[in-house]
């Protein structure tokens, strides 16, 4: 019995190092790639390092293109849009799970259907009006609608964590003298702060990498965002493979680092976001 | 207190102040879900090229789509394989994963790490790499077949192998969300339960069968819901690495969709296709969630 319950540990082991290592190649192989002359990624049998780092790759990609000014774009972008999804949707989602009010229940069956409406549906209107109104090749299509909740996914989500908050906490702050508006900041914003972060997290991975937004709604070169700076780039360097992928990397890099310092709450969030459903 | 016995004025003012909360998603959903839903409807009546005043053409549009239009039916089709190569296979390739690091394993957090880290490269970033990787001529994929004496495959240049080297790529970038799912709902599996099956002489293959599917059944929905809708949105891949290509064998639904609105600026065709897409999906949805019944277990629900 114990025997062979070790066996099967040694076989999950052995499955698990093997994916993690297939899943990782990929990733290698760019960071391999990146560090060569064209002459040696274009070798077979393909050498498994560069026989000398050539960081010279990545100043070419930074002088060819401007990524800095990319990177710039996309904090104009990204950091904008965090906040307000911060605050409209934990402002919306309280007002969802404290109060009642008229039509409560059939604006909660349209945020949950926004939830799986695809964005696709919307979208020909939504240029329309933003042509209209003068402002497509500018950043604000691109932020002001996360002023509005902030995405039906992130109300429903805080609405569910408000639920779980006793309402003697609300009441007894009530009795204090406390108006909502300061029993939302101090009393229940503090407990669902691992789920604001969660939040956080995943509207900035989202607004850093999305590609179609960008894609539409900005036409001039300098105001390009990391994204759509990449893809021109594919589009001029694809026999380029080293230049091409250090600017890759170049791109990779921030989200990782992103990942690193919020991965325990970034865990936690998707977890939660599975089983809240 | 109770809430019902509350004097008409409390009730006026607590429903002012809800509403006044929730304002600023009720307005995005009037202002960026509802109005431009009606707007494309509208839209989707006429033949409006954005340059010159639109004409009506009444159902036309979704006459044309479903009669004469060889890339609508085609879109379709590759769309439709696509979604369900790749929610299927990326649903076994979670499930399994978690299943094995729910094993009481050391170094658990590592391999999760690992395993979710491809979901968070941007998807133009992971683009260009397997652009690289899927090279013919030069990329690490047909390295490595050639090195093991086998023939080279055709990856995103054939007919035949772009919609599968778009899932595996898919697969790779898009299952981290999905396995750390499960691995929650497995961890939230009662030891009691599965040891009861231990004790009755049951095998690992019961234990899943009897204990874990069912236990586990809602947040596999959600996983296949979430998987399904997301495949649909298909785009940059194909926009990048293929241009829909080779012989519209990648051109997906959102990618013949913008072809419509912002290549051609052929806004009634498009507006038509999100229509579309939009009954789609509710049917889907529909289907789904009848189907949900039949096996999705919820704890403590009254059947």
């Amino acid at each position: 019995m114990s025997r062979r319950n070790r066996l099967s540990r040694v076989l999950v082991y052995l499955t698990l190092t093997l994916a993690a290592a297939l899943v990782l190649l990929p990733i290698y192989w760019l960071v391999r790639s990146s560090l060569m002359t064209l002459v040696e990624v274009f070798k077979f049998p393909p050498l498994l390092w560069a026989s000398r780092t050539h960081w010279d790759n990545f100043l070419a990609a930074l002088s060819t293109s401007p990524f800095l000014l990319y990177f710039r774009n996309t904090l104009i972008v990204v950091v904008p849009t965090v906040l307000a999804t911060l605050i409209t949707s934990s402002l919306s989602a309280y007002g969802f799970a404290r109060f009642r009010f008229p039509l409560r229940g059939f604006w909660f069956a349209m945020v949950l259907g926004a939830i799986i409406l695809p964005p696709a549906v919307v979208l020909i209107p939504q240029f329309i009006l933003w042509s209209r109104l003068h402002l497509v090749n500018t950043f604000y299509p691109l932020i002001v609608p996360f002023w509005f909740g902030g995405g039906a996914f992130n109300v429903f989500l805080l609405r569910q964590f408000f639920l779980t908050i006793p309402r003697d906490f609300d009441d007894a702050a009530r009795i204090d003298g406390a108006r909502y508006l300061r029993i939302y900041r101090t009393i229940l914003v503090p407990f669902i702060q691992p789920a604001l972060v969660a939040v956080g997290l995943f509207q900035f991975f989202f607004q850093w990498n999305d590609f179609f937004g960008p894609l539409i709604y900005l036409n001039s070169p300098n105001l390009y965002t990391l994204a759509l700076g990449l893809q021109h780039f594919i589009g001029s360097y694809s026999t380029q493979w080293n230049i091409l992928m250090a600017a890759t990397v170049i791109v990779i890099i921030p989200p990782i680092i992103v990942f690193f310092i919020g991965q325990r709450y970034f865990v936690e969030g998707v977890t939660l976001t599975g089983i809240k459903m | 207190m109770n809430r019902a016995s509350k004097p008409r004025g409390a009730r006026r003012r607590e429903a002012l102040i809800g509403y006044l909360f929730a304002s600023p998603v009720i307005l995005g959903l009037v202002i960026w879900v509802m109005a431009p839903m009606v707007g494309s409807l509208v839209i989707s009546f006429t033949d409006w090229n954005v340059l010159t005043a639109p004409h009506w053409r009444g159902l036309l549009n979704y006459v044309g789509m479903f009669t004469t239009d060889y890339f609508f039916a085609n879109s379709l089709l590759v769309t439709v394989y696509y979604v369900a190569l790749n929610t299927a296979l990326t649903f076994v390739y979670s499930l399994v994963l978690a299943l094995l690091l729910n094993w009481k394993i050391r170094g658990q957090g590592i391999y999760r790490s690992i395993f979710y880290l491809p979901a968070i490269v941007p998807l133009v970033a992971s683009s260009a790499l397997w652009l690289w990787l899927f090279n013919p001529d030069f990329g690490l994929f047909n390295q490595i077949l050639l090195a093991l004496g086998l023939h080279k495959l055709t990856w995103l240049v054939g007919q035949t192998t772009v919609v599968p080297s778009l899932v595996l790529m898919s697969v790779w970038g898009g299952a981290g969300n999905t396995i750390v799912i499960f691995l929650a709902a497995l961890q939230g599996v009662p030891r009691p339960f599965l040891e009861a099956v231990e004790i009755d002489g049951g095998s690992w293959w019961h234990k899943f069968w009897a204990v874990t599917w069912p236990l586990i059944s809602p947040v596999s929905f959600f996983n296949i819901v979430v998987g399904l809708i997301n495949s649909f949105q298909i785009f940059t891949q194909s926009y990048i690495m293929t241009s829909g290509g080779p012989n519209n064998s990648s051109l997906f639904y959102v990618y013949l969709m913008y072809r419509y609105g912002f290549e051609r600026n052929e806004m009634g065709n498009a507006a038509a296709l999100s229509w579309i897409l939009f009954l789609m999906v509710s049917a889907l949805g529909l289907i789904l969630f009848r189907w949900s019944r039949e096996w999705v277990h919820y704890e403590g629900a009254a059947a």
